[in-house]
């Protein structure tokens, strides 16, 4: 579907992408997940849907979600990835509660490799679409050049996004 | 997929409006970013759009006028929308299979509107089948009514928005107003525009019209924010700060819909800024509006629209939210309105159905020099420039009847429609409608006589021709370039021959007839 037999370079494409879209990518380390937890220990609200990451409040403790608004980071992890637009694929079943992939400040999304899709094709035959509620792609942060073309971040959804590259374990 | 580069070496329609290769430190540079770097020097008043009155036809040549007589606003106005359409070809040329796509967006479509009774079932099955509440409107008074009951019967006070030009199309804000329920827009240039009590000028980017210093006053008005602060960062955090509050607790969300996916009873919605999302998943309720023509068949379908869309419409390969919602969240409530509003009959025009297959890209928008020079407003509807043309009259043939004479019939429009719709063609086919049920102003219609008089009469051309050009050669400047002559009042006219074709064949070939 427009796309050569087997490409080998997916993770490269998406890195493109993300970061022309304005995303950023977790700079590269031999623990990315200490970096994270040390992100978050530097914030005053933090949480944490996926299990390799603690964070300041469960996400099962907000009663509704405009209470999410007050968190600082939020970490989740994406179901998958497109390279042709550098786009990640959050579900309500990993949000938790959808308003987490917006309410929040800043975002940090991990992301395993193998999950990288070439394009948007390939992303429309995955199962989520049937088996969701909600789904959505998100390139980068939120944006806006409304007013004389000027873009600005942040216009109502998270000011940053950040993409960590980390296997998932598969469920047990 | 690179951009940068592209746009800095690109040249500017009007130079003095300072560096488009000059990028200030702290500018973003990516998709959006990548655009030229626009300032506006000055404050200047900004013009108004057409003057309605009742149901006389719309004078945009009026309106398009007074944008013109504008300089700051003309020239910002025509500088971003050309730099959208170059970054939307840059994009078509990161895509070899641009034209396929193109073709296929076409065909599902047409595929789609010729079966919408079908496909249009096939979503309610599916949708009632997850828990959506499904509703259907015949014109614009029914979906406001049936919202209106949706907001009551949860007795709420306040609905959050995100755009949707189908709720422009019913005047659904001024409704609910009348009522007593307070609407919220969350796309920060629909809020703008509500703030300033104004239509949207674009279906993308619905306060391209203004300067940053007419958002400035705006915001100083009705926010409270300083008046002399017009970077449009600081304005941008005003409305943030302001909206927050009040999309936290409103009771019902209401977004449109991009498209209605058949296969899986879902709505998808495209933005940049997440505010569809956030107005569907704070408030306990998601009402969506949507217009019958935007269902698809299957999510394969879908892929070929989501790659064309934002492409067409600003140049950047996706929206940065590309949202999917085909049931409630636990706990909460979804509607979807579904909305004829002469669609259907549309559907029945022989010459104008394909219009239907509009996915509201704004492509044509961007591209049309006329658009470009006289702003949305000028056309005096829910919908203008191109697209605009042939939806309006569908509406009423009578208050639009001048809109297909705002045209210089180039077909860019059609050339950069990703669902390929003939627009030139259809815009002609509106004059000819327009001539026949007598909707031709007076003016036109002697014109017209006299040049089709002229026009049949081969010699008396000829003779008319050879004198202009002679004119041309010969008189001085202020008897060329003046109040007679509107087609010279902002380009020059093209340098005469020195002698016609016919002159010329008659002489080197004319003895061998």
């Amino acid at each position: 579907m427009f796309e050569a037999e087997n490409p080998s370079d997916l993770t490269e494409r998406f890195t493109k992408a993300l970061l022309a879209m304005g995303g950023s990518l977790l700079p590269e380390t031999e623990d990315p997940l200490s970096e994270i937890q040390m992100r978050l220990g530097a914030v005053r609200e933090s949480c944490s849907t996926v299990p390799e990451i603690r964070g300041s409040r469960d996400v099962q403790s907000y009663a509704h979600p405009a209470a999410l608004a007050g968190i600082d980071i939020a970490v989740i992890r994406a179901a998958f990835a497109v390279a042709e637009t550098g786009s990640l694929c959050l579900t309500d079943r990993l949000l938790g509660i959808n308003g987490l992939g917006y309410l929040p400040q800043h975002l940090i999304v991990l992301l395993d490799p193998k999950d990288i899709l070439p394009n948007l094709h390939y992303a429309y035959r995955r199962p989520e679409w049937l088996a969701q509620n909600y789904a959505v792609l998100q390139t980068g942060p939120s944006a806006t050049a409304d007013i004389e073309g000027v873009l600005i971040h942040g216009a109502q959804g998270v000011r940053s996004l950040t993409v960590a590259m980390h296997e998932s374990k598969p469920l047990s | 997929m690179s951009e940068g580069n592209g746009a800095r070496d690109s040249k500017m329609l009007h130079p003095e409006l300072g560096d488009a290769n000059g990028q200030g430190g702290a500018k973003l540079q990516h998709a959006e970013g990548a655009s030229k770097n626009l300032q506006s020097r000055r404050r200047e008043a900004q013009p108004s759009g057409a003057v309605i009155r009742g149901d006389r036809p719309v004078d945009q040549s009026e309106a398009a006028n007074r944008f013109m007589a504008a300089p700051e606003h003309a020239k910002i106005h025509d500088e971003r929308l050309w730099d959208l359409r170059e970054k939307r070809d840059r994009q078509m040329h990161g895509i070899p299979e641009w034209e396929e796509l193109r073709t296929l967006a076409s065909e599902i479509k047409e595929h789609a509107l010729t079966r919408l009774d079908h496909y249009l079932e096939l979503f309610e099955r599916n949708a009632l089948a997850n828990g959506i509440q499904l509703h259907w409107a015949k014109d614009a008074a029914e979906h406001n009514q049936i919202v209106l009951g949706i907001v009551r019967r949860h007795d709420a006070k306040r609905l959050i928005k995100s755009k949707s030009m189908l709720t422009e199309e019913c005047g659904f804000r001024e409704f609910m107003q009348t009522e007593g329920v307070e609407i919220i827009e969350t796309d920060l240039g629909e809020r703008i525009q509500q703030l300033d009590d104004e239509a949207p000028s674009h279906v993308v980017v619905p306060a391209v019209h203004k300067l940053r210093g007419d958002v400035a006053q705006v915001f100083a008005k009705t926010l409270g924010s300083d008046e002399d602060n017009d970077d449009p960062a600081y304005l941008a955090e005003r409305q943030r700060e302001a909206t927050r509050p009040l999309i936290l607790s409103a009771g019902i969300g209401m977004t449109g819909a991009n498209f209605l996916v058949a296969e899986s009873g879902g709505v998808v919605v495209c933005t940049n800024e997440g505010n569809a999302d956030l107005s569907a998943n704070i408030p306990p309720v998601h009402i969506v509006s949507a217009g019958i023509e935007k269902v698809i068949p299957r999510l394969d379908d879908l892929a070929v629209f989501i790659r064309l869309l934002s492409r067409s419409a600003l140049g950047s390969p996706i929206t940065q939210y590309t949202s999917h919602f085909r049931g409630p969240r636990l706990g909460g409530e979804m509607h979807v309105v579904l909305v004829d509003n002469g669609r259907s009959t549309r559907l029945g025009m022989e010459k104008f159905w394909t219009s239907l297959k509009c996915i509201r890209c704004g492509a044509c928008m961007n591209t049309c020099p006329v658009f470009r020079r006289s702003g949305g407003l000028s056309y005096g509807a829910t919908y203008a420039g191109p697209i605009g043309m042939i939806i309006n009259p569908t509406f009423d043939p009578h208050k639009y009847s001048r809109l297909p004479f705002s045209s210089t019939l180039n077909g860019s429009c059609t050339n950069v429609c990703p669902v390929k719709i003939n627009i030139h063609e259809q815009i002609a086919a509106w004059r000819q409608v327009m001539s026949e049920t007598h909707e031709m102003p007076m003016m036109k219609k002697a014109m017209m006589a006299a040049a089709g008089r002229l026009l049949a009469q081969p010699a008396l051309y000829r003779v008319a021709i050879a004198a202009a050009d002679s004119a041309l050669k010969h008189l001085p400047r202020f008897a060329v370039y003046n109040r007679l002559n509107s087609w010279g009042r902002q380009r020059e006219l093209p340098a005469p021959p020195a002698e016609t074709f016919h002159a010329w064949y008659k002489r080197n070939r004319g003895a061998r007839k």
